[in-house]
């Protein structure tokens, strides 16, 4: 179920301004890969091309090409709404529908994409929820506002959302940061999970988060700022932090830069 | 007027300092209300607007001396501004409470059941009697129609410009439906009137419709773009995410979102269009009988029954008007409660 992802050459735009420039890097299934680096060295926005959601930013524009298994993402007659499908995404801040309940918003990929049985939706819903290790503490109050729970089970609900329409890779981008240390080791424990199913990709600014929870780390660079980003080495997460192959890494991981 | 603390002299902290007890801005107010009547009386004033600004001057002075004595510069100069605050809210309210006092008062005289469920018909402007039937029925035929027309209009070409909405066609759209903001009545009433004259039609309910339709539709687009933009991004970007299209996205997560800011700009909308005279006594004539059909013959509404009533100086009919007028604020004030009550309704929940 889970797919390889194969990137090369690859360039994201913003209009005229190049962000990340020239990477490729293979993202392993069933297996969780870290992406770490500065802020705005373009992580989140290589995260973004791998599900074509950089296009939706205005003059987002990407070059190269994505391999999902053996399928180019970019390729010619790929509908992007069905690349979106199979690569599903968690964002930084827990973004709840806020008109749904908690069931609905569950439902919703589901539902608003029009491709469900009525019968399997309850079923559908509750092992998600279950996957997203949040069953326990919703199923009292599946009719009542997403919005209304707190902010870690908030993201346990996007992460339910996103495995609810059962995608082949899951982005995560930065899903703790917004989040206190024990919502924190929730998630980080539902990684762990949810690595036996999905391929799970992870932007983090937080190394030993990235060290914890990832089988492979990639970090990213930029040489000054209005300069595009580039991948400046991906290896095993154990290589990495280490004994990276880069200085620039070793200078990032141990903080003397950045 | 002022009390200074008793242990003013022996302050020890930086930190304390003079205070006015919380009596204080009543016995001034009511001290330089005393002394403006007087001051009006002495200097033989009549009018009581005159003694009231004398009054709220002396009041703001002393409020600032006192306070300054007292307290010191800030605390004063914090104590006149909440002063002018007031007086700028008295000011818009005193206006407003007036006109409804008024309308109140001089509206019930005629208004009953008999008076909404008839129409002039053969009455008189002098003799008593009559009604509104054809008015209220009149101004909802109208105004529904023009609603059935600007409201999907409006809202669509709002969800065009905040959703698909990119170079020169949006800031064209954009410039145009600020143009059309500044329309005066009269001239999209003038406008439809000469295409009325092309095809030599006689006057109808809808081509008033049609003008107050032209009147609504920049105000519908200009309130749904506000409502669309204050969806977060991040709710589209979750709903794309999950695989699901866009259009699906704005139809089910985007509009349900914003369903109570919108329908509350529509509501406001029609209330700014229903007390609309001059497209109506141009393209709908006006009319003493029930004509319910809209698209054939002279039509009544309120705000031009309102207008000719009163027009025909007679007694009865300024009755008749000011009745009218009680009627229409409150038909506008019921869509407003309206209005907030499905805001409410419809607005994204929060709680546990």
């Amino acid at each position: 179920m889970a797919k390889r992802i194969d990137v090369s050459g690859l360039n994201a735009y913003y209009g005229s301004f190049l962000a990340i420039e020239d990477i490729s890097m293979t993202v392993e299934p069933r297996s969780v890969t870290a992406f770490i680096g500065p802020s705005g060295c373009g992580k989140s926005t290589f995260l973004r091309t791998l599900n074509r959601m950089h296009e939706v930013t205005p003059g987002g524009r990407v070059e190269g090409k994505v391999m999902l298994d053996d399928e180019n993402l970019y390729g010619t007659g790929i509908d992007p709404v069905a690349v979106r499908r199979e690569v599903g995404m968690v964002f930084q801040r827990p973004n709840p529908f806020p008109t749904m309940s908690v069931y609905d918003n569950v439902a919703a990929g589901l539902r608003l994409n029009g491709s469900y049985k009525k019968s399997q939706l309850d079923d559908v819903v509750e092992k998600s929820l279950k996957g997203a290790n949040l069953w326990n503490e919703v199923k009292d109050r599946l009719n009542k506002p997403g919005s209304g729970l707190s902010g870690g089970q908030q993201q346990r609900l996007c992460i339910a959302r996103a495995i609810a329409v059962e995608p082949k890779v899951l982005l995560m981008d930065e899903p703790c940061s917004a989040l206190d240390p024990i919502s924190t080791l929730a998630i980080e424990d539902l990684i762990g999970e949810l690595k036996e199913r999905f391929t799970i990709v992870i932007v983090t600014h937080n190394m030993q988060q990235a060290a914890r929870v990832s089988d492979r780390t990639a970090f990213f660079n930029l040489a000054a700022v209005g300069q595009p980003g580039k991948l400046i080495e991906i290896d095993d997460t154990e290589r990495i932090f280490s004994n990276p192959s880069v200085q620039a890494t070793e200078d990032y991981i141990s903080g003397r830069f950045g | 007027m002022s009390t200074a603390p008793s242990h003013a002299g022996k302050r020890s902290s930086t930190l304390q300092g003079g205070r006015l007890p919380k009596w204080a801005p009543y016995a001034i107010a009511a001290g330089s209300l005393a002394l403006g009547i007087g001051i009006s009386a002495a200097a033989g004033l009549s009018s009581s607007i005159q003694w009231a600004l004398i009054a709220a001057i002396l009041y703001i002075l002393g409020t600032y001396v006192v306070a300054a004595k007292v307290e010191n510069r800030r605390q004063a100069k914090d104590r006149v501004v909440t002063s002018l605050v007031w007086v700028a809210f008295l000011l818009a309210v005193v206006p407003l409470a007036s006109l409804v006092w008024s309308t109140v008062q001089r509206g019930t005289k005629v208004l009953d059941g008999y008076f909404l469920s008839h129409s002039m018909g053969v009455v008189a402007d002098s003799e008593t009697g009559g009604g509104i039937y054809h008015a209220i029925l009149g101004t909802l035929e109208q105004v529904g129609l023009a609603t059935l027309i600007a409201a999907p209009i409006g809202v669509l070409t709002a969800i065009y410009l905040v959703e698909y909405g990119r170079g020169s066609l949006a800031r064209a759209v954009t410039f145009f439906v600020d143009v059309m903001t500044g329309i005066p009545s009269i001239v999209a009433g003038l406008f439809i009137l000469s295409i009325m004259l092309m095809f030599e039609m006689e006057p109808f309910g809808f081509a008033g419709s049609l003008a107050l339709a032209i009147l609504m539709m920049p105000v519908v687009v200009r309130s749904t773009e506000e409502m669309l933009k204050l969806v977060p991004n991040e709710l589209r970007e979750a709903s794309l995410a999950l695989g699901v299209p866009k259009w699906r996205t704005i139809l089910k997560v985007v509009l349900p979102t914003s369903l109570g800011g919108i329908t509350t700009g529509i509501m406001l909308s029609i209330a700014r269009i229903a007390g609309e005279t001059a497209p109506v006594l141009l393209l709908v004539f006006g009319s003493k009988f029930i004509n319910s059909n809209p698209f054939e013959g002279a039509q009544a509404s309120l705000p031009l029954y309102i207008y000719q009533q009163y027009g025909s100086g007679e007694a009865a009919a300024y009755d008749r008007a000011w009745a009218a007028s009680l009627t229409l604020i409150a038909f506008i004030m019921i869509l407003n409660l309206v209005a907030r009550g499905l805001a409410r309704w419809k607005a994204p929940k929060t709680g546990r």
